[in-house]
């Protein structure tokens, strides 16, 4: 479904990530694993167009998307969650899932039949859908970035750090409605610091260091791995 | 009480206060003064859809008001077109360079975006000043008509004037409310959050920008095309920087990126303007500390105080009565 043939991006002179390879299988969830600034980010950021890579290409359901611009990369089906989780906090909760459904927008029963599925998958939005966006609690205003993000009806969501912050409770939920919507069929790219979570659910990993990617396998792999157990599941 | 302060009534209250003010006031200056007032507010609205609601902030406007100005009193003067065509065509003329100035301007960001749009703007003064096979350069335009009869209703009179400018500015509230509310107006409002969090929800920030910059012009073309009818004369002085100065005071002090502001603001500054003329350019004494207050304390201006204000009563309000109907209940 999507595929990264050695990326390479660079801030100025400076590299962040160097002859990337990856490889996510429609129906798939995916995890990127790696410390602070390894360059996780930087490549979400290069898939969702924002960002374009000095070398190497992106194919997307067989076509390059490497020259798309980012809209057109979202109508092609791919939407970032992105790990600031910013939103619009003057509007209310249900204007900000509404501009999230912003390449749908001539398509009102549509919109509103996806509206309803997200409320279906984070209850709490819809009890505060008329309340700003910017009155939510950390945990809410994930749930609510992601239900966003779900509004355009992605093939493949990006999602970076949707753990980082909360507490350890949201976590498992958080994780848990990752799953749900990857059951519902959309295939998922995670970046994650919490490995042993993102690892139980996901098909495979890869880790990264430096701007590279030093270790890929399937999960089973990366939690049999040594150094991979040491650095970054801590057990 | 809240109930007679409704948004309705207000704005009908204020209808009502604007339509009666000739009667009322029964002073051809006052008249004068408050029809330029309108006018002003309606290049405001302008510049604060671009500025205050995209977030890009042009100093090119009052160049672009001199370019509606010009329009229309060059196609009336010199090309003795009627009135009404040259007053729609001003609009058209002005957007249409706002457009090719749009495509380059809005390559830029933030305040290279202010900068590229400082020279753009001095451009146009420049043209305007030295072209004066075309423009008549220093001596500027004299002779420029006054809206034509629209039938039996003439719009001679100041009265009948005020009430045309009044009604422009109504419509172009209108315009600007449905642009706010709407679906586009929103991708304005979500550019201004986070260009990159627009992008990644699929918006082409680009062309949005660049509807946001064309119609900001168009506003500053129905302006300068209307202070050009109702001035009758134009010098190359209305595409100075100082216009586009007291376009943005107007908008700050009014609260930027408020749909109000520009009314409250171009009131407020016009009314104290006139009561200070005794200290003529001093008046900057008085107006610089009230901008620089205004922007430290209340960053949305007088209208973003009061909204706030009113919000935190109503909460407080809220507050009260919960704790009322506690009490009554353990009682
Ligand atoms: N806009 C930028 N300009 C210059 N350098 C940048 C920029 N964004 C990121 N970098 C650098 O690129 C490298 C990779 O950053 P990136 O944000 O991709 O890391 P990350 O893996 O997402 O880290 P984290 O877990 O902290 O989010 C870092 O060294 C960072 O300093
Ligand atoms: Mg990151």
């Amino acid at each position: 479904m999507l595929s990264l043939r050695d990326v390479s991006v660079q801030y100025g002179n400076y590299t962040a990530i160097q002859n990337i390879n990856i490889e996510v299988r429609s129906g798939e969830i995916v995890v990127l694993l790696g410390a602070n600034g390894a360059g996780k980010s930087t490549t979400f950021r290069t898939i969702s167009g924002l960002n374009k890579p000095a070398t190497g290409d992106i194919f997307f359901e067989g076509s390059s998307i490497c020259s798309l611009t980012p809209d057109k990369i979202v109508k092609a089906g791919i939407v970032q969650c992105a790990e600031d989780r910013k939103l619009f906090p003057e509007m209310s909760v249900q204007e900000n899932l509404m501009m999230g459904a912003y390449v749908h927008r001539r398509k009102k029963k549509e919109i509103k039949h996806t509206l309803e599925e997200v409320f279906e998958l984070f209850p709490i939005l819809h009890e505060k859908r008329n309340q700003a966006a910017g009155s939510l609690s950390g945990g809410q205003q994930q749930m609510l970035a992601i239900g966003r993000a779900l509004m355009s009806k992605p093939e493949l969501m990006l999602l970076d750090e949707p753990s980082i912050g909360l507490a350890p409770l949201i976590v498992e939920q958080m994780f848990e409605s990752i799953q749900q919507i990857n059951q519902d069929g959309t295939t998922i790219l995670l970046a994650e610091q919490n490995a042993h979570a993102a690892l139980s659910i996901a098909n495979k990993g890869y880790v990264y260091e430096n701007g590279n990617i030093v270790v890929e396998g399937s999960s089973k792999e990366l939690f049999a791995n040594e150094e991979v157990r040491k650095a970054y599941i801590g057990a | 009480m809240a109930a007679i302060f409704s948004k309705r009534n207000v704005v009908i209250g204020l209808i009502v206060l604007a339509a009666l003010f000739p009667y009322v006031a029964r002073n051809d200056y006052y008249l004068h003064v408050l029809t330029l007032a309108f006018i002003w507010m309606i290049a405001v609205y302008g510049l604060n859809l671009l500025a205050g609601f995209t977030g890009y902030l042009s100093l090119a406007h009052a160049g672009f008001f001199a370019i509606g100005a010009y329009a229309l009193g060059l196609l009336t003067v010199k090309a003795e077109m009627g009135f009404w065509p040259a007053f729609l065509l001003a609009p058209v003329i002005t957007t249409g360079i706002g457009f090719l100035v749009g495509i380059i301007a809005l390559r830029t960001k933030e305040h290279f975006f202010a900068i590229y749009t400082l020279c753009v703007g001095y451009i146009i003064y420049l043209v305007i000043d030295k072209w004066e096979g075309l423009t008549g350069g220093v001596r500027g335009l004299i002779g420029i008509p006054a809206p034509a009869d629209i039938g039996p209703i003439s719009l001679s009179t100041p009265i009948a004037q005020y009430y045309f400018v009044l009604t422009i500015l109504l419509l172009v509230i209108l315009v600007i409310y449905r642009i706010i509310h709407s679906l586009t107006g929103k991708t304005f409002i979500a550019i201004r959050n986070s260009e990159d969090l627009a992008l990644s929800l699929g918006i082409s920030t680009i062309k949005n920008k660049l509807l946001s910059f064309v119609l900001s012009t168009f506003f500053a073309g129905v302006a300068g095309a209307l202070y050009a009818s109702f001035i009758r004369f134009i010098g190359p002085d209305i595409g100075n920087l100082n216009i586009t100065f007291d376009l943005l005071v107007y908008m700050i002090v009014g609260g930027i990126g408020t749909l109000s502001g520009p009314i409250v603001g171009t009131l407020l500054i016009v009314w104290l303007s006139q009561n200070l003329q005794f200290l003529q350019d001093y008046r900057m004494l008085i107006f610089g500390p009230l901008l620089t207050l205004i922007v430290i304390f209340s960053p949305r201006g007088i209208v973003g105080f009061i909204a706030g204000w009113f919000t935190n009563w109503k909460l407080r309000r809220k507050v009260n009565i919960n704790q009322a109907q506690e009490q009554a209940e353990e009682v």
